[in-house]
């Protein structure tokens, strides 16, 4: 057999056209994209007489204002008990709630899809809208914040701890159903004990997801630093609010680098 | 097909057929029966994967199941605790009709009866001791039988006896995931135990085990069951294992059962020739 026989065509086009149908729909993403650009009124000769402007503010940010370093820090600890909070409580009330949630443990279909409309709910209403809601039912003040970043963490890991939980080898489920134990006995002997490592790193993640999420609830009066760095720059104080992106940055990354030294800890731990 | 190979496959359908006709003797030798199995059939799909069986086992009889892989021998085994659900048929475990039973009068029944998998199937992460506690959920629900730290003293002690019954009681604290093959399938063996249970199934339980571990435990299991003279209905591809432990043979090919008959007159020919494709 010769090689042109193996490879009668040569070699393939570098790039193959696109059918008519493929064609029509790249000419219509280009159009929702330039239609997109026009509604957002994106102009460079904006940006471009907005620069000063940032200049001007970055240079008057230098130094940063310690003045009020306590009160930042105290913000900055409230933010932090915030997302600690929210996320603990909303993952004492994820765990049933994901039980609920799976297919395999879930009492009935209609529970099922109830828990799994609630959980993309909590999931898909934005946090601050939440925030906004709560200021609204228990008034201004951290509180709201904690209970905003507790449905945040519901709507994350209600559907992560189901999925685990369905993910979960299958065998051990059924030696405890064999030995006559209830829906819950097999759900808390055999599934979640097997999920641990899943579910704390979820959580792990979630903190980390709800300090940078505690930071932003301050801008709609849900406590926390948020107040703080809208006072500063409404007040042009550009110094102070440098002293506080630095004091959230700080928070932030530490907080990640704490949930990751505790992630290693787990996965080591298997 | 040469002439050898066909004169022995005849020799093999003939050693069949004889032993066919002795199952009729077995099945009415006297005596209560913990399990009666009736015309018994299951479909995966289009697929027929058990073809009206039926046997019965007597109390205190052990009985092996042999069968080539993919006969339906798991299939089978869980279909007596309805953890497949079978098409047709009846099935009688400890005189209770199961296919009659409620979620609640199922559990029950399920509780009675221990069933041993060829996968250990603990869980991972968690104690021998736990493993084994767990076991109680036959008799008991609730958080105090979800982990040993806070099951009852009397639960724990049980336990541990269980487990020292198969000779793992020092390793009551460890995790099941750190323990060879053959200790798993010993744990197994214990959880099993507590559930004082008064029939026992087991799914080729040392078919995953290297062959000394599985002579090992396999002698252990028969013996402790044999001690306290429970019904026993085991599966294994090892035909040895089926003739020297067993009362009874029952062989299953293609969905079938194909031989019934004491093991000390089961013949090695009959039985191989149930690999046969
Ligand atoms: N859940 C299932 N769905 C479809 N087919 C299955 C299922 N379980 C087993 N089978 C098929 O049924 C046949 C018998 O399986 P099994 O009872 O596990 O055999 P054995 O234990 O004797 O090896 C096999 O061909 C297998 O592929
Ligand atoms: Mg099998």
């Amino acid at each position: 057999m010769t090689l042109q026989a193996v490879a009668p065509k040569g070699l393939p086009r570098r790039f193959e056209p696109p059918g008519v149908l493929a064609f029509l729909l790249y000419v219509a993403a280009l159009a929702v994209l330039v239609a997109a650009i026009d509604s957002v009124e994106a102009s460079l000769d904006g940006f471009i007489r907005g620069l000063p402007g940032i200049a001007n503010m970055l240079a008057q940010m230098f130094p940063p204002d310690l003045s009020r370093l306590p009160q930042i820090l105290r913000a900055l600890i409230e933010t932090f008990a915030m997302a600690l909070v929210g996320t603990a409580l909303g993952l004492i009330l994820s765990l049933p709630l994901a039980i609920l949630a799976t297919r395999r443990f879930s009492p009935h279909p209609l529970v099922y899809h109830a828990s799994r409309a609630l959980i993309a709910f909590f999931r898909t209403v934005p946090d601050l809208i939440w925030a906004l809601f709560f200021v609204i039912a228990v008034g201004l003040g951290p509180f709201a914040g904690t209970l905003a970043l507790a449905i945040d963490t519901i709507g994350f890991c209600g559907r992560f701890f189901a999925e685990a939980m369905e993910e979960a080898d299958h065998g051990p489920q059924e030696a405890l159903t064999a030995l006559g134990a209830s829906r819950l006995g097999v759900v808390f002997s055999a599934v979640v004990p097997a999920c641990v490592p899943s579910f704390i790193n979820t959580a792990l993640f979630t903190l980390e997801k709800t300090t940078r999420a505690s930071v932003v609830l301050g801008l709609v009066g849900a406590g926390g630093i948020g107040i703080e760095l809208k006072v500063a720059m409404d007040l042009f104080n550009y110094d102070q609010a440098a002293t506080i992106i630095v004091c959230i940055f700080l928070l932030v990354v530490a907080v990640e680098r704490l949930s990751s030294l505790l992630r290693q800890q787990v996965i080591a731990g298997g | 097909m040469t002439s050898l190979a066909l004169r022995e496959h005849e020799a093999a359908a003939t050693a069949v057929a004889a032993v066919a006709v002795e199952s009729a003797a077995v099945a009415a030798e006297p005596g209560p029966r913990d399990i009666s199995v009736r015309r018994l059939a299951k479909n995966f799909g289009e697929r027929r994967i058990l073809d009206r069986i039926g046997f019965d086992v007597l109390r205190g009889q052990a009985v092996a199941l042999i069968g080539a892989n993919g006969a339906g021998k798991s299939t089978l085994l869980r279909c007596c605790l309805r953890l497949i659900e079978p098409d047709e048929g009846s099935i009688t475990l400890l005189g209770e009709k199961a296919e009659t039973l409620n979620r609640r009068a199922l559990r029950r029944l399920r509780a009675r009866v221990g069933f041993v998998f060829q996968r250990h199937n603990l869980v991972p992460r968690l104690s021998a001791l736990t493993n084994v506690v767990h076991g109680a959920q036959a008799r008991a629900s609730g958080p105090a039988y979800w982990f040993h730290s806070v099951a009852p003293r009397r639960v724990r002690e049980e336990a541990l006896h269980c487990l020292a019954q198969v000779g793992l009681a020092d390793f009551a604290a460890q995790r099941v995931d750190t323990l060879s093959g053959g200790q798993s399938q010993r744990v197994a063996i214990a959880r099993a135990l507590m559930q004082r249970p008064a029939l026992v199934l087991a799914d080729e339980p040392v078919a995953s085990l290297d062959p000394s571990a599985g002579e090992e435990v396999m002698q252990l299991f028969v013996d402790l069951l044999k001690r306290e003279k429970l019904t026993f209905l085991y599966t294994s591809h090892n035909l040895r294992h089926a003739t020297h432990y067993a009362d009874r043979v029952l062989g299953l090919r293609e969905g079938r059962l194909v031989i019934d008959a004491p093991a000390a007159q089961a013949d090695s020919v009959a039985l191989r020739a149930i690999y046969d494709r």
